[in-house]
């Protein structure tokens, strides 16, 4: 092949330029974020440089009261710390779920014979794209319900919203079933042999081959659920008991604009998911292309 | 999660264990199902008798084994996804709304627990000091004797007839302090219970109405109030509703609303057509942006590939309500920072929130820039995947790198990704979250008859018509979410068919 040199060099230059210009748009909005976590004020306005940079908007971010220069004592106007440790408990608790139930049901998927199998799997492909947003009227009388006979499980209690969160296991069970059907039979039929149960042979065979693929789904499962909205809105409602996600919102009211707040809020809570998901990308691609679709 | 039936040892303790942990999950079962039925609410009784009775049967029988890996599983998907949908559907053939709250019984209830003072039981009283605490005298009215009450301690206390010299009594000045005690608190009487009425006298309550046949309701002045079964209200002998009321079936009434209804019908036929615009607009974009992006990425003169595929990434990597919000905050017409920069350097300062187009325009931007990294991932993947030699052969014919890209990269990769893109369209066809967060489906179309924002999706629309506006219609909302259901579902089988179609070709039994 023969490559024209001088045309070659320009056509470097023209998609390193684009490159640039391209990432230079896209992190526009960052680096505003990050600007404006320290200004003063919740609307001043400003160059990309604060010319008074304060530590306001973090101090409030972190919970701790800021005295201002004049005396005056601003109090924190959201729990953030609480809001992130809520998102953090439930999207813990509810992967772990996940990644139980999911497990489990893919293996025997993956490894038995029974009835309705085919079906049953099928179905749960159908059902992964009905929106949870427009079942939230329903999500709501259940829980309405079950918290008047056990008060652990009613609206405003985390446990509700974990329960739920157990539900979105349709697309892991085919991920990780895909990852099962990688596995030579030939090592199930020799632990059969040995007399192993196939929950033997799940729990300390197939289980510990597969912790790569767990990780990707765990990490999947929590990132999703941290991003989640619809139902928590629906079920979170008083201020201590929301999650990030829901609390958030509550920064930018037409009434009551925190912008300044906010951002310094945003940058705090976003920071532990968006290096989780960088430090974790080039293992969650693989699980990404299996059909997932971000929420 | 028990352990298999006992194989070696005859004596098999975790099996005793697992059985036990049955019974007790069995147990907890049948307090739920009583708790729910005496709640009145049969049908959640009878789904979670359902549900244990499965649960506890196929954990306590070895012949079940198979299904104790996917039961539960199974369960929560059934339980929270597929069962909140039937119900939502079966919620758009109610009237269950704001107005048509309750079950006829707490309808019932309600009024039943009103009560009305009996004027011919009213008596004053006066505050009387003993020490630190308080005692009521009720002096001698008609024919009832003088009594006076023990010290009060607590919102229950008991009258005595009290003979003799009248105690001193403090002034009303005292009872309006102690208002809040006063009217907490229930006097027995030998001629029963009083309550406060007013600040000078207390009085026997009597309830409101009297159940009659039939569900009817008597007031204390004779009237009575019938139960009208097909607007799920009482009606008065004026023929006024009286609220709350109950939910009762309407058959298809919200779905003919919906479909032909004025004011109803137009602005959600606007909504349906640019929730597909939207949806497909989104597909177009970020997957132009994607593969585009993948492409000159994967151009073997490119330097310093790591560090922008990172870059690229972060848009997907920070949590979208964030970034979403971040948005909202940026494009604010007064002092968000893209209107200061566009007027700084152009003059112009466009009112993203309150001009339709520009709204719609704002969404796709931001939808853009958060989809675009998810394409450009996916594609990549299938980059990998096209046979060096089909360009190698290319080049010897000459053949430029806009038509290779044409001819050979697009052919090679688009069989594989028309599941992920029909997958991506329905994502975006209810990406409520985008909306609910960033234009809250604003500005409102004007003149129509419920409240629909010009850049609503159906999700959306349907969303805050059950929760977020004053008369809140779950009816409605039932009745349009089972339409979107329909959609949906139809999307998710093509897609299904796409990916056996496409597995199918590759001649693998799996999917993608």
């Amino acid at each position: 092949m023969v490559e024209d040199k001088k045309s070659l060099l320009w056509r470097k230059l023209l998609a390193h330029g684009f490159m640039i210009g391209f990432i230079v748009v896209i992190m526009f909005p960052f680096l505003m974020v990050l600007s404006i976590s320290f200004r003063e004020g919740n609307f001043s306005t400003g160059s990309l440089f604060p010319e008074h940079p304060t530590l306001e908007h973090w101090q409030l971010a972190l919970g701790i009261p800021y005295e201002r220069a004049n005396g005056v004592i601003v109090e924190p106007p959201f729990p953030v710390m609480l809001w992130l440790w809520n998102s953090i408990k439930i999207g813990l608790i509810a992967s772990a779920g996940i990644l139980l139930l999911s497990t489990t049901s893919a293996y025997a998927f993956a490894r038995m014979k029974f009835r309705g199998r085919g079906a049953m799997l099928d179905t749960l492909l159908i059902i992964q794209m009905f929106p949870a947003a427009l079942t939230v009227i329903a999500i709501y009388a259940i829980f309405d319900a079950l918290g008047q006979v056990v008060p652990f499980l009613a609206i405003d209690n985390h446990p509700a919203l974990i329960l739920t969160y157990l539900s979105a296991i349709t697309l892991h069970i085919w991920t990780i079933k895909g990852y099962f059907e990688s596995i030579d039979p030939a090592i199930d039929k020799a632990a059969q042999i040995d007399g192993a149960t196939p929950w033997q042979a799940f729990r300390y065979i197939f289980l510990p081959i597969s912790l790569p693929i767990l990780a990707i789904i765990f990490v999947l499962a929590f990132i999703f659920l941290v991003n989640e909205y619809p139902v928590a809105s629906v079920l979170l409602r008083q201020t201590d008991k929301m999650t990030l996600a829901v609390g958030a919102r509550q920064y930018l009211y037409e009434q009551k604009y925190l912008w300044g707040d906010f951002a310094a809020a945003a940058i705090l809570s976003g920071l532990p998911i968006t290096v989780l998901f960088l430090a974790s990308q080039k293992f969650l691609i693989s699980g990404l292309s299996d059909g997932g679709v971000k929420g | 999660m028990s352990d298999a039936a006992p194989i070696l040892s005859t004596l098999n303790w975790r099996g005793i264990a697992g059985r036990a942990l049955t019974a007790l999950v069995g147990l907890g079962f049948l307090y739920l199902v009583w708790g729910l039925y005496l709640l009145g609410e049969p049908l959640f009784a009878v789904i979670a008798f359902a549900v244990g009775a499965l649960g506890v049967s196929f954990f306590w029988s070895a012949k079940f084994y198979k299904l104790r890996f996917v039961y539960p599983g199974i369960a929560a998907v059934f339980l929270f996804i597929l069962l909140p949908v039937f119900y939502t559907s079966a919620i758009g053939f109610t009237n269950f709304g704001a107005r048509n709250l309750l079950s006829l019984e707490r309808v019932q209830a309600y009024h039943l627990s009103l009560t009305e003072t009996d004027a011919g039981s009213k008596r004053p009283f006066g505050l009387v000091i003993e020490g630190e605490a308080f005692r009521i005298y009720l002096p001698e009215s008609g024919d009832k004797p003088a009594l006076l009450t023990d010290a009060i301690a607590g919102t229950a206390t008991t009258a005595e007839p009290h003979s003799g010299e009248a105690p001193e009594t403090l002034p009303v000045k005292t009872a309006i302090q102690n208002r809040a005690m006063l009217s907490e608190l229930t006097i027995t009487t030998p001629d029963g219970d009083l309550t406060m009425a007013g600040l000078r006298d207390f009085a026997a309550s009597r309830p409101a109405f009297t159940l009659g046949d039939n569900g009817a309701l008597t007031a204390t002045d004779g009237t009575v109030m019938v139960p009208d079964h097909d607007v799920g209200l009482y009606v008065n002998e004026a023929g006024e509703t009286v609220a709350p009321g109950w939910r009762v079936g309407v058959g298809f009434d919200n779905f003919t609303k919906v479909l032909t209804a004025e004011g109803i019908r137009d602005p959600i036929f606007k909504v349906f057509i640019w929730t597909v615009v939207f949806a497909f607009s989104s597909m177009v974009l970020t997957f132009s942006f994607g593969l585009g992006l993948a492409v000159i990425l994967e151009w073997r003169h490119m330097a310093f590939k790591n560090f922008y595929r990172v870059m690229l990434i972060l848009p997907y990597a920070v949590p979208s309500f964030i970034s979403i919000l971040v948005f909202r905050g940026l494009f604010n017409q007064n002092f968000g920072e893209i209107n200061l920069i566009l007027s700084t350097l152009f003059g112009l300062s466009p009112d993203w929130f309150t001009s339709p187009v520009l709204a719609k325009v704002m969404l796709l931007i931001v939808n853009t820039w958060l989809g675009y990294p998810y394409m450009m991932l996916l594609a990549a993947g299938f980059l990998q995947a096209v046979p060096r030699d089909l360009y190698k052969a290319a080049a010897l014919e000459g053949s430029g790198g806009l038509r290779n890209f044409f001819s050979i990269t697009l052919p090679q990769i688009l069989p594989p990704f028309v599941p992920l893109l029909i997958a991506n369209f329905a994502f975006n066809f209810n990406n409520v979250v985008l909306i609910l967060l960033l234009t809250r489906g604003g500005p409102d179309m004007p003149g129509t008859l419920v409240t629909v924002g010009s850049t609503d999706l159906l999700g959306s629309f349907t969303f805050r018509l059950a929760f977020q506006n004053s008369g809140q219609d779950f009816g409605m909302a039932g009745a349009i979410s089972t339409l979107i259901f329909i959609v949906t579902g139809l999307i998710a089988y093509l897609n299904f068919k796409a990916m056996q179609n496409y597995a199918n070709k590759k001649g693998s039994g799996h999917n993608g």
